[in-house]
């Protein structure tokens, strides 16, 4: 601490006997008062700024009245009215301080129309959450996951799944080769026959995937797409139980009130082969209307077979559907490449 | 599959509609794509006949006529038309009609006189191009009448999408017997559209060859064509079609040819058996060879292109050189011709095999090939020679002359044993056997009762019907699979447990959404590989041949798009797979997670308006946290990589399974730089399960949760002891040795080690840096003394002079 003099230190001063002294005083205690009010830092407690207000004044005010008395009788009215301008000067430096204050303590007031600090959200594909949804309702309905490779051979992708070689049929599956005998599995249905080789009945599994096509890559078409197979086998399995369960599915994932509808279609692997169409909304203004969901039928007893199982004994029913066209229609799609573009302006709009 | 709905009434007259019958199709038998209704623009205009036509006062080309619209009134019609002729029928617009063009036609004055209407061309009406003058209407139908009554156009069109396994549905009489079978319409295999009169030419017959008076015909190669029948039809007279047969082409969306041509084409698309017909005056010595191709033999084909004859294939030849690409196309120069009079109809089978063989090598695929490759029925040769036949010369004029047939008829297809109880099994409802035998013979099969089975033999027509499976789809399709019950039954649970991968796949996503990362699904072809990596053998785009071997590497691409849409804050990440060259015949698959960040880690902020970028210890981090996912319960360990901000990661019991590093992209000036993670979740084996029509099944390998459960650690009751150790340490030495002998020195009550900071600059000699600690000591059962934590803090302090040459920090 400094030894000076400051203006909280008090110092002796010889008491006014002579009117201009007197004036002079009071005259010099209003200012200094006022300039130590306005040097606080507005953020400077009332009761501190009270303190120092008085430790300068409190002595020489007392000091000040007590010399109105020994003023000659003709000057005490004129000091009088001095020392009562003093005091409301005094007066009106503390309320200019306290204003000051409140404005200041004003500026800091919460606003709490301010933005919170956020983190960045995460996302999930499209794709990836109609799958999810799928698997979440098959899931309930007895089904577990499995999965197998994309780079296949020529058996499992075709051979073990009865398309008879050299046969049209193979042009509905336009593949990329890797080799002589190997490939990029055109379906997920490999899995079937590679679940049956591994696991014996009841089998029960829902097998997501990506599958390829040599396809070009444009609005409606690319040559790696995921598609997502179902598969269940055990003995006395039959179409009543594949009808049951798909049209279930279609109830859950579309809305109770939705209709369903099975009508013939053909995939060699299955037998009779046939189709799922719901009657739904894709929000284009043209309501309801029937539109195919997935491909399913009863598991061939060749196939079966192809994975060293009885087919006589045991029974099958499959399905296959393709999650990224449901995802289009779902979220008003209409270029299937912005889900291979990787935008992050796509993605976080399915940020949660 | 296109189907003419009246052609088809040809053969099942039925009232339903098209709609009816598109309907019934798509439920039963094969589905409707699109159904087009034809002839809707003729529907407002009527027969009209002209009563009186007069020239036009004021103009030398105009008419004016009265005509009689039928309605009561004869008409002032002005008409430009050069051929307009009183006492001829004509299609009229009255006033008000709507013109196809979009045009309405209004009562108005031409040149002066009033036109209540118009007279109207072929064009006008929308049917082609012809413009010369009004369409006469040859036409015994009273004025008013409905001119769609007159030219009979219309017709509804059905896009049926026949598949591979039906193609018995390539043909109007194919349609036409499902319907049949499943409206109960009589089916009429034999058109109403011909006349056909009994045959008076007896066929000559021979296994490889024929030999007539007119033509001679040999089969070489019996295995490419197992039948070969010719029917030489003399004096046809080539000309236009009629209009019956000009409107059956077009109601397909055909091209008239000729009355030869377009009979042909008729069959074709009638009954599914393409047949072709040569001029036979154009044939080397009126003979037809089936027979090999010799080198160097080429053949103009019948669009004008000189093809090469694919060697080691057959081919239908003359005498001297080849006439036709079997089953595919017919040649240039033996094309039926306007002065063709005696041709030589060609009906054969040809094995699908053989014809898919030619049509790739000549890169050419017609309807023919489209139906030789899928099956045509060879039971049907010779009834639809007859039938194409009679159909030429009632089109074209001449007379059957000879009819040669080489090679051996269809065998009858074997029967088949279909056990009403496996139905019952396989489609969860019984169906009666009556009503068994009734589906099966709606279609064409022969049913006969034996024992507790139906042995069934299917029509020739039907390639499809092989197995007994096949023909309890035959039944589950006729009676609908709609009408079969929709009702939950039990089932047991399968023995497959959840694939290990996908649960790893599921945890670790689940990290990273959390992390405030999107996922992404790019493909994973890449444009760049070594000679080892597997690869796309016929890409169609050549660009990004090969497969992937990083998914970093797609997710580095993925980052490029975004930043060159000005996109620089990302935080990408895939699951997906990598191909691994090896020596096998297919990749090591493996699932990969590949995370990207770059830019901002986290948005801006009033109180942060620049938050910092991405560093290599976020990347560090999400590592972790993701190899901790994948492989809970392990220890996650990291190496750093020498001279680079990167490092290898390992897991105890799996070594290395991924890295952590600095990713290489295109990078603007303005973009942060990006830092990746990539790791192995685990190995998608390829390998055969078992062998074909094996099984190698085991009992599954669960992961119980107990083998992954966290052990809890009982929380203290004593309070922590803490200190700060600030040390200068030289820069060979890495933190993790001062670490290691802080934690050797800290003795076992040492409970928390944590690096809170580093600083290089004033006060720290060069070529050092100051790290610092803080230390936590806790004792299990009471309160460490002051004195106990100052004896400890001196003893580290000893121990890191001594072995490392490391001291405090002067404060």
């Amino acid at each position: 601490m400094s030894k000076d003099a400051g203006p909280s230190c008090s110092r002796f001063r010889p008491l006014p006997v002579i009117l201009s002294d007197y004036l002079a005083q009071a005259d010099a205690l209003a200012q200094e008062c006022r300039a130590l009010l306005d040097s606080l830092d507005a953020a400077t407690r009332l009761d501190v700024a009270k303190g120092q207000l008085n430790a300068l004044k409190d002595e020489r005010l007392n000091a000040l009245q007590g010399a109105l008395r020994s003023l000659p009788a003709e000057d005490r009215r004129a000091a009088g009215a001095a020392f009562n301008a003093l005091k409301s000067a005094i007066q009106d430096a503390l309320e200019a301080f306290v204003a000051r204050q409140a404005a200041a303590s004003g500026r800091q007031a919460f606003d709490g129309t301010m933005p919170a600090r956020r983190t960045w959200r995460g996302s999930l594909h499209p794709v990836t959450l109609v799958i999810d949804e799928i698997c979440e309702i098959f899931r309930e309905l007895g089904f577990t996951i499995a999965l197998g490779p994309e780079a296949e051979t020529e058996w499992y992708n075709f051979g073990a799944l009865n398309f008879p070689p050299d046969h049209p049929a193979m042009e509905l599956h336009d593949t990329l080769y890797l080799g002589e005998e190997t490939l990029l599995r055109t379906h997920t249905s490999p899995v079937q026959v590679r679940t049956l080789q591994r696991f014996a009945p009841p089998v029960r599994v829902l097998a997501p995937g990506q599958v390829y096509r040599r396809d070009f890559f444009d609005a409606t078409h690319a040559p790696a797409f995921m598609q997502l197979e179902g598969l269940a086998v055990d003995e006395g399995v039959s179409f009543v139980d594949l009808k049951a369960t798909l049209a279930e599915f279609a109830r859950r994932f579309y809305g109770a009130s939705r209709r369903v509808r099975f009508g013939p279609s053909y995939f060699p692997f299955v037998e009779p082969g046939a189709q799922m169409d719901v009657e739904v909304d894709l929000g284009d203004g043209k309501g309801l209307r029937w539109v195919e969901i997935l491909g399913c039928g009863m598991v061939h007893p060749n196939v079966i077979e192809a994975a060293g199982v009885d087919s006589e004994k045991y029974t099958g029913w499959a399905f296959g559907m393709g999650p990224a066209r449901i995802a289009m229609s779902r979220y008003g799609v209409n270029d299937i490449r912005i889900f291979y573009d990787s935008d992050v302006r796509f993605l976080e709009q399915f940020a949660r | 599959m296109i189907v003419s709905h009246e052609w088809l009434k040809q053969f099942v007259p039925h009232a339903h509609t098209a709609q009816e019958i598109g309907e019934a199709l798509s439920r039963h038998c094969v589905t409707l794509d699109h159904l087009e209704t034809l002839g809707t623009q003729l529907a407002p205009f009527v027969v009209a006949q002209v009563v009186e036509a007069g020239r036009h006062p004021n103009s030398d080309r105009l008419w004016v006529t009265k005509v009689d619209d039928g309605s009561g009134t004869l008409l002032d019609v002005v008409c430009g038309a050069p051929n307009v002729v009183a006492g001829h029928k004509y299609p009229f617009a009255r006033t008000g009609t709507i013109m196809p063009g979009g045009l309405k036609i209004e009562q108005r004055k031409i040149r002066g006189e009033t036109s209540n209407g118009m007279l109207c061309s072929a064009r006008e009406l929308g049917l082609g191009e012809e413009h010369d003058g009004i369409l006469t209407l040859e036409t015994d139908a009273a004025p008013g009448t409905p001119v769609l009554d007159v030219i009979r156009l219309a017709d509804a069109r059905l896009d049926l999408d026949v598949l591979p396994n039906r193609p018995d549905l390539l043909s109007h009489v194919g349609v036409a017997r499902e319907v049949s079978a499943i409206t109960g319409a009589p089916l009429h295999t034999v058109p109403a559209d011909l006349t056909v009169a009994p045959s008076t030419v007896a066929a000559l017959t021979g296994a490889t060859m024929a030999q007539g008076a007119h033509a001679a015909v040999t089969i070489a190669d019996a295995h490419a064509c197992p039948r070969y029948v010719a029917v030489v039809i003399r004096g046809v007279q080539v000309g236009p079609s009629p209009a019956w047969l000009r409107q059956r082409l077009e109601s397909i969306g055909a091209r008239s040819i000729s009355n030869v041509v377009d009979a042909t084409n008729y069959v074709l698309h009638g009954f599914g058996q393409p047949v072709h017909a040569f001029d036979l005056a154009t044939l080397a010595e009126r003979s037809i060879v089936v027979r090999a191709t010799r080198d160097g033999e080429t053949l103009v084909t019948l669009d004008g292109v000189e093809r090469t004859v694919a060697p080691g294939t057959v081919c239908i030849c003359d005498a001297a050189a080849p006439v036709a690409l079997a089953g595919v196309m017919g040649g240039l120069h033996s094309e039926v011709t306007a002065t063709t009079t005696d041709i030589l109809l060609e009906v054969a089978v040809f094995d699908p095999r053989f014809v898919r063989t030619v049509r790739k090598a000549v890169g050419l695929s017609t309807d023919a090939s489209y139906r030789f490759e899928r099956g045509i029925d060879a039971g049907g040769t010779q009834e639809v020679a007859r039938l194409a036949a009679a159909l030429i010369t009632q089109v074209a004029g001449g007379e059957v002359v000879e009819v040669l047939d080489v090679g051996a008829p269809a065998a009858p297809r074997a029967p088949v044993a279909l056990r009403p109880s496996r139905l019952a099994r396989l489609l969860g409802v019984a169906v009666p056997t009556e009503e068994i035998t009734r589906r099966l013979e709606s279609i064409g099969c022969r049913v006969v009762s034996e024992g507790q089975a139906l042995l069934v033999q299917a029509p020739t027509w039907r390639h499809d019907l092989l197995l007994e499976v096949d023909l309890i789809e035959e039944v589950a399709r006729l009676v609908g699979f709609d009408a079969l019950p929709d009702e939950l039954r039990p089932f047991r649970p399968g023995s497959a447990p959840d694939h290990p991968l996908h649960l790893a796949a599921r945890r670790v996503r689940d990290v990273l959404v959390g992390a405030g990362l999107a996922e992404t699904r790019p493909m994973p072809f890449t444009a760049t590989g070594s000679e080892e990596s597997p690869r796309v053998r016929n890409p169609l785009a050549e660009d990004e041949p090969f497969l992937r071997a990083s998914v970093l590497d797609t997710l580095a691409r993925r980052a490029e798009y975004n930043l060159s849409r000005m996109q620089g804050n990302l935080r990408l990440f895939e699951i997906g797979h990598v191909f691994l060259p090896r020596a096998s015949r297919l990749p090591q698959e493996e699932m990969r997670v590949g995370a990207l960040l770059m830019g901002a880690r986290r948005p801006a902020h009033f109180t942060e308006p620049e938050p910092p970028e991405f560093d290599m210890w976020d990347a560090k981090d999400l590592a972790e946290r993701v190899a901790g996912a994948a492989f809970p319960g392990r220890t996650v360990s990291f190496a750093p990589v020498d001279g680079a901000a990167a490092w290898t990661v390992a897991v105890d019991g799996e070594g290395v399974i991924g890295h952590v590093e600095a990713v290489t992209l295109d990078r603007p000036v303005w973009a942060a730089p990006a830092w990746g993670v990539e790791i192995t979740l685990g190995v998608l084996s390829s390998d055969d399960v078992a062998p074909a029509r094996a099984h190698a099944h085991a009992p599954a390998e669960r992961e119980s949760g107990a083998t992954r459960a966290v052990r809890f650690v009982p929380l203290p009751s004593t309070p922590a002891a803490e200190i700060d150790l600030a040390l200068v340490v030289p820069d060979g030495t890495p933190a993790a040795e001062v670490e290691s002998a802080l934690r050797r020195a800290g003795g076992e009550l040492l409970e928390g080690l944590t690096l809170f900071d580093e600083f290089r600059g004033a006060g720290i000699p060069e070529g050092t840096r100051s790290l610092a600690w803080r230390l936590t000591w806790r004792h299990p059962e009471r309160t460490l003394r002051d004195k106990e934590i100052e004896g400890r803090r001196t003893r580290l302090l000893d121990l890191l002079d001594k072995e490392l040459g490391i001291r405090p920090r002067a404060s």
